[in-house]
C-alpha cells in the first residue's frame, strides 16, 4: 500500500510518537496511544510506527495481534464488553451474549454494519460481586439481566447522539 | 513541599491527623468499582454538595470522602459515617438531603438504609458487627475505605509511609529484609514463593542495576482484591516497593497495570504524582540520598503476561510468551538484569510489616502460611465482595458466616479457587483451613484469591471446559503441549456437553493433562489441566452421567436438558411468559403456563425467574423417547 492510497490522517500518529523514545520498548504504550485515538490500529499508522521506533513492521503486526486490547479492524461507536470471568459464566453471562446476538445480529468481536456497536467478551474486569456484568461505553450494567439488554442499547445510541 | 527529615515527617504525619478533627462527622462514600456503577458517584458529590453548604453557612464541618472499595460491592453504594460507625447501604443521590439532616445532624438513624441480614432478617446498624466485616483482619488492605486515595495526607494519617520511615532512618538493607523474613510473607500472587528468599536471590545477583516490579496484572477470572488494593489505597503499594528497592538497593520501579483496569491506572498516577511532590519518591527520597522512581506500564489484554517472564518482556514492548526459567528473573530478569517481581498484594503487606515487625505478622495464620490474605468472595453466595482473613480460616466459615451461605438457600456444590490454574473443591472438604498447602493438597491452589462459590445449578462438566475455552485464547502458542493439549481437550469436552460422548472419553482427557503437565514451558501450561483433574477427582459421577446417560445433572448443558412447568406448582404469575427470549412459553396469567420444546433453547431464563420453583429440568434425550413413543 502506498502513502497515495492512504485513508487515514497521519496526524494524531505522528503526535503520539514525538512524546515516546525512539525505542521497542515504546512500542505497547505507543500503539495504546494510537488505538485511542484512532478506536483501532489503522494499517497505515502501523508502518509509520514501525520506521519511527526501528521495529519492524512484521514485530509491530505480531505485537498488534498478540494483545487483545488492540483491533485492526475499525469499532463502532459504542463498544459492549461482556464480562465472562468464571463468575459472571455461572452467573448467566452467556445468555447476556446471546440477547446481543438476537438484537444486533451480530456476536463477539464483530461490528454492527451500521458501525453503531461493537461487541465485545472480555475475561473478567474485576467487578465479579455484581456479576454478570455489561459494560456499554463507558458505563458499567451490573446483575445484567437479557431482559434490560434492550434498554442498554437505548440508552448508548442516546447518549452517543447527544 | 519535600519532606528531608524524620522529623519533618512525623509533623506532616500529626498535621494530617489534625486536619480534620474539628469535624462533626466524616461521611466515606464507596467509590470502588462496583459501588460507581451503582451511582457512587453522584451519591459523593451530593454529600460534598450538602457539606458545602453547611460549611459555607458557618455550620458544623463535614468532611466527605470518596473512599476505595470497602468490599461489600453486593450492597453498594456503600456509606459509612464517623465516628458513629454507622453503616447505610444502597444510598440513592435522592436520599442524601434526608441523610445528612436527619442522621449526620439529628442522630436519627434511618432504617431502611441499613444493612439486612440475609439469615435472620435483623437490621444491624454498625459496621463492625455486620458478619461481612466482623471476621475480617485486614492488613493489606488496612486503610481501604478509610482512605480517599487521592488524597496522600489521608494515606499519611492513616499511618502510610510510617514503614517507610522506619526502614529509611533506623534500619540498614539487611535488616529490611530479615525483618521480611521473620514475618513469613509469601508471594500473593499465587505461586507463594517466600518474599525474602527472592529479595536475597535478586540481592547477591551481580551487577549495579537492578529492577523492582509490581504485577497488577490480575488475569484469574473471578479475583479483583489487585484492583481493589491499586484503587483504594495505591500508597500502600508504591511503599512497599520503595521499601523493597532500599533493601535491594534498585533506583527503577515498573507497576504493570492491566489495561482493564482504568481507575486503578489513574489512582496509581494521581498517588505517585502526590509522593514525588512530597519527597516520598525520586530522588533524595525523605532526604536519605536514596533514589528510586516508579513507572507505570499498561498491559495490553493477555492473561500470560501476569507470567513472571511474560510480563517483563512486554513491559519491554515485546510480545509476552513466556521463557524457560532455567535461570531465575532475580538474576536475568527486566532487560535481562536482576530484577525482583512481587504480587500487588505482597507489596502492599511490606509498609505495614515494618511498621509493627515481622513478628507481629507471623503471630497470624498457619505454620507455613503466615499473615493474612485476601480473598474476592463470588459466584452464588449472598454477600459477595472482597474480604481479608487469617490463613487457616475454614472455607466453611468463610462461605456461610462471612458469605452469608448460598444465594437462594440452594445446596452447596464447590468452591472454585486460584483462577483457571486451580480447582474446585467439593463440600466434604469444607472444613479445610485455606492455606497455600492445603488447597494444594486438595487438587486446587491459593492463585490470587478468587472463590467462587457454586451451587447445585452449575454443571462440573461445564466448569472445566469455561477453564479450558478461556486457557485456549490466552495460550501464547510457542509450545505445543500448551496450544494442542487444550485445543484437543476442548473438542472431548464439547462432545461431552453436547450429547456425543463417548466410553473412554475420561481415560483420554487424563492422559493429555498428564502430557501437559509434564511437557508444558510455563506454569500456564504446567497448572492448565488442574480445573479438569479437580472436577474428575470429586465430580467423577458427573462425567459419567454425561457419558452414560447423555445427561446433565445439573440441568445445565443445553443439549441434554429440557425444562417443564410442574402444574401444581405453576402459580401463572407469567414472569417466565416475559422473560424467555424466544417466545417458547404460552399462557395467560393467572393460569397454567406451558414451555414449547421445538422452540425452547434450554437457556433457564425462566428457570431464574420463576418465584414458585415451578419449574424443573430433565434429560432431553426422554424428552424424544416419549415422543417417539
Amino acid at each position: 500500500m502506498t502513502t497515495e492510497h492512504c485513508a487515514v490522517d497521519l496526524g494524531p500518529a505522528a503526535e503520539i510518537l514525538e512524546g515516546y523514545p525512539p525505542e521497542e520498548a515504546s512500542l505497547i504504550q505507543v500503539l495504546q496511544d494510537v488505538h485511542r485515538a484512532y478506536s483501532y490500529l489503522p494499517c497505515d499508522v502501523l508502518g509509520t510506527v514501525a520506521k519511527t521506533l526501528n521495529v519492524p513492521l512484521a514485530k509491530v503486526f505480531s505485537v498488534s495481534t498478540f494483545y487483545k486490547a488492540f483491533s485492526l479492524e475499525p469499532q463502532g461507536d459504542t463498544i459492549i464488553k461482556i464480562c465472562v470471568g468464571t463468575a459472571c459464566h455461572i452467573r448467566g453471562a452467556g445468555q447476556l451474549v446471546e440477547e446481543l446476538e438476537r438484537k444486533l445480529g451480530v456476536g463477539p468481536d464483530q461490528t454492527t454494519e451500521d458501525m453503531k456497536f461493537t461487541v465485545k467478551t472480555v475475561n473478567c474486569v474485576g467487578a465479579c460481586a455484581m456479576a454478570p456484568v455489561m459494560i456499554v461505553g463507558e458505563t458499567y450494567h451490573g446483575s445484567a439481566k437479557p431482559a434490560r439488554v434492550g434498554k442498554f442499547l437505548a440508552e448508548a445510541e442516546v447518549d452517543h447522539a447527544d | 513541599m519535600q519532606i528531608e527529615s524524620k522529623a519533618a515527617f512525623e509533623s506532616l504525619q500529626a498535621e494530617s491527623r489534625a486536619r480534620h478533627s474539628d469535624a462533626q462527622a466524616e461521611i466515606h462514600v464507596c467509590c470502588g468499582t462496583g459501588c460507581l456503577a451503582n451511582g457512587s458517584k453522584g451519591v459523593a458529590e451530593a454529600f460534598a454538595a450538602e457539606a458545602e453548604k453547611r460549611n459555607s453557612n458557618g455550620g458544623p464541618k463535614l468532611v466527605v470522602k470518596p473512599t476505595g472499595c470497602h468490599g461489600f460491592c453486593e450492597r453498594g453504594p456503600l456509606v459509612a459515617f464517623k465516628p458513629s460507625g454507622l453503616l447505610y447501604t444502597k444510598v440513592k443521590a435522592a436520599a442524601v438531603p434526608e441523610v445528612v439532616e436527619k442522621t449526620v445532624e439529628g442522630g436519627e438513624i434511618l432504617s431502611r438504609f441499613l444493612y439486612k441480614d440475609p439469615t435472620d432478617k435483623s437490621r444491624i446498624e454498625q459496621y463492625a458487627n455486620i458478619p461481612f466485616y466482623k471476621h475480617q483482619n485486614r492488613v493489606a488492605m488496612r486503610n481501604i475505605g478509610l482512605i480517599d486515595p487521592t488524597d496522600i495526607l489521608d494515606a499519611v494519617a492513616e499511618s502510610a509511609y510510617t514503614g517507610l520511615a522506619k526502614a529509611l532512618f533506623d534500619m540498614d538493607p539487611d535488616q529490611v529484609i530479615d525483618e521480611v523474613e521473620t514475618s513469613g510473607l509469601r508471594g500473593r500472587g499465587g505461586a507463594g514463593f517466600n518474599t525474602a528468599r527472592k529479595w536475597r536471590s535478586c540481592k547477591k545477583a551481580e551487577g549495579d542495576r537492578r529492577f523492582v516490579l509490581c504485577n497488577g496484572d490480575e488475569g484469574d477470572p473471578g479475583a479483583f482484591k489487585d484492583r481493589s488494593i491499586m484503587e483504594g489505597d495505591p500508597h500502600s503499594v508504591i511503599e512497599g516497593m520503595i521499601i523493597g528497592a532500599y533493601a535491594l538497593g534498585a533506583h527503577e520501579g515498573f507497576i504493570y497495570v492491566r489495561d482493564e483496569y482504568p481507575l486503578a491506572i489513574v489512582n496509581l498516577m494521581i498517588a505517585l504524582e502526590q509522593a514525588r511532590t512530597f519527597g516520598l519518591l525520586g530522588t533524595n527520597i525523605l532526604g536519605t540520598g536514596f533514589d528510586f522512581d516508579i513507572k507505570i506500564s499498561r498491559g495490553g489484554g493477555a492473561f500470560v503476561c501476569g507470567e513472571s517472564s511474560a510480563l517483563m518482556l512486554s513491559i519491554a514492548g515485546k510480545v509476552g510468551e513466556p521463557r524457560a526459567k532455567y535461570v531465575h528473573s532475580t538474576a536475568k530478569g527486566l532487560f535481562d538484569l536482576p530484577t525482583v517481581l512481587n504480587n500487588v498484594e505482597t507489596w502492599a503487606n511490606i509498609g505495614a510489616i515494618i511498621d509493627k515487625g515481622g513478628a507481629w505478622y507471623a503471630s497470624m495464620g498457619t505454620e507455613k502460611s503466615k499473615g493474612t490474605k485476601a480473598f474476592s468472595l463470588v459466584g452464588k453466595v449472598k454477600n459477595t465482595g472482597l474480604i481479608e482473613l487469617e490463613m487457616g480460616t475454614t472455607l466453611r466459615h468463610i462461605i456461610f458466616d462471612i458469605g452469608g451461605g448460598i444465594l437462594a438457600d440452594r445446596p452447596f456444590k464447590a468452591v472454585q479457587t486460584g483462577g483457571p490454574s486451580g480447582g474446585c473443591v467439593p463440600e466434604s472438604l469444607l472444613d479445610l483451613p485455606v492455606d497455600f498447602e492445603k488447597l494444594t493438597e486438595a487438587g486446587s491452589m491459593m492463585g490470587s484469591g478468587g472463590m467462587i462459590v457454586m451451587d447445585d445449578r452449575t454443571c462440573m462438566v461445564d466448569v472445566a471446559r469455561y477453564f479450558l475455552a478461556f486457557l485456549i485464547e490466552e495460550s501464547c502458542g510457542k509450545c505445543t503441549p500448551c496450544r494442542e493439549g487444550l485445543r484437543q481437550m476442548l473438542v472431548i469436552y464439547n462432545d461431552l456437553v453436547e450429547g456425543r460422548a463417548k466410553s473412554g472419553d475420561i481415560e483420554r482427557i487424563e492422559r493429555l493433562a498428564k502430557g501437559m503437565q509434564l511437557g508444558s514451558l510455563c506454569e500456564l501450561g504446567k497448572s492448565a489441566p488442574n480445573p479438569v483433574l479437580s472436577t474428575l477427582r470429586y465430580f467423577r459421577d458427573e462425567y459419567e452421567a454425561h457419558i452414560n446417560d447423555n445427561a446433565c445433572p445439573a440441568g445445565m448443558c443445553r443439549e441434554l436438558t429440557a425444562y417443564r412447568i410442574l402444574e401444581d406448582l405453576c402459580g401463572g404469575c407469567h414472569a417466565c411468559f416475559k422473560a424467555c427470549p424466544v417466545d417458547a412459553i404460552t399462557g395467560e396469567p393467572k393460569s397454567l403456563h406451558t414451555i414449547h420444546h421445538d422452540a425452547c433453547i434450554s437457556c433457564g431464563a425462566c428457570f431464574d425467574v420463576c418465584p414458585d420453583q415451578a419449574i424443573e429440568t430433565f434429560p432431553k434425550n426422554t424428552l424424544f423417547e416419549t415422543e417417539v413413543v
